[in-house]
């Protein structure tokens, strides 16, 4: 299975997630943001980290960047594209998947171990897991999901909302959210489920003796459903 | 000619700078203040001498990157 990391300047996650694909089986190339061709890839991702320095809303330049135009029209012809943090923020600036992510509420950069709960698995990305309830790591000051009242509709109603923070026990009150993101949202799929934008880094969870695990209980199966 | 663009947050959307920036005027001793709202200004410099033609410009500029349409409006006013 081969994947592609997009690197863009100020990505800081792009060879976290590298190691992590390469890892459980991924043949991974690194692609810089100025090339045009996106290689053969059944796996996109655009990685953590502040590319552009953040500049103009968290996203906004390095989704109008050189290789974002091969990007998006992978994923219009239903190719797998994933963005982690920073590269959900360029999702949604791209408007591959829905809403934007605001300033976290109480204006103050997260970096700490959370837990997220994945309801809906009738996606390419979570089909098969076993679990429902997985520690993932957050770290950004940029999180809080919004979008408006015809858009969350529209998102519930299609199963889009990928994630939600919780507490350990899967509960999803407001309490077990960090950021203040609508309804706990802590990731979105975009309508045909091809694509996928979230907070959590699971590529920061893939040894035990790092921070944990479920990172890479979540890559396992990622790799078997693409296969 | 140069032409300018204020962006601002929607009138639903969260805005807690413009919050904290309100409760720091208030401790200064800024009482009569109803609601702060934080924005963006943007002056550009467009090689177009026509306002209309000019103002199309960044309009579109707005509407392709400098605002984002789910959460901001803008306003454009010329300049010079």
């Amino acid at each position: 299975m081969k994947s592609s990391v997009i690197t863009f300047p100020g990505s800081n996650c792009d060879r976290d997630m590298d190691v992590a694909l390469n890892k459980f089986g991924f043949k991974n190339k690194m692609v810089w943001h100025n090339d045009s061709e996106l290689p053969k890839s059944d796996l996109v991702v655009l990685p953590g980290g502040f590319s552009y320095g953040d500049y103009l809303r968290c996203g906004s330049m390095a989704s109008k960047s050189k290789i974002m135009k091969s990007v998006i029209s992978f994923a219009k012809s239903g190719g797998m594209v994933m963005g982690i943090c920073n590269g959900f923020q360029i999702l949604v600036e791209t408007g591959l998947v829905p809403g934007v992510l605001l300033r976290n509420k109480y204006l103050e950069f997260i970096c700490k171990n959370v837990f997220v709960k994945i309801e809906d698995k009738n996606n390419s990305y979570f089909k098969n897991l076993e679990k429902n309830i997985f520690k993932f790591h957050i770290a950004h000051n940029e999180g809080n999901y919004f979008c408006t009242k015809d858009q969350l509709k529209e998102i519930e109603d299609n199963d889009q909302i990928a994630i939600y923070y919780c507490n350990k026990d899967g509960q999803t009150e407001e309490q077990f959210n960090p950021n203040g993101s609508i309804r706990n949202i802590a990731g979105i799929l975009n309508k045909e489920k091809n694509v996928l934008g979230m907070m959590p880094h699971p590529e920061r969870m893939i040894d035990l003796s790092l921070s944990g695990d479920d990172g890479a209980l979540f890559f396992k199966n990622l790799i078997n459903n693409i296969k | 000619m140069k032409v300018s663009a204020v962006i601002t947050l929607k009138k639903d959307v969260l805005d807690p700078q413009g919050k904290v920036i309100h409760q720091t005027l208030d401790g200064m001793g800024f009482k009569d203040i109803n609601e702060v709202r934080q924005g963006k200004y943007f002056e550009i410099d467009v090689k177009e001498n026509d306002p209309s033609k000019a103002k199309k410009i960044v309009e579109e500029m707005c509407n392709k990157l400098l605002a984002n349409l789910v959460i901001e409006n803008y306003k454009i006013i010329e300049t010079q």
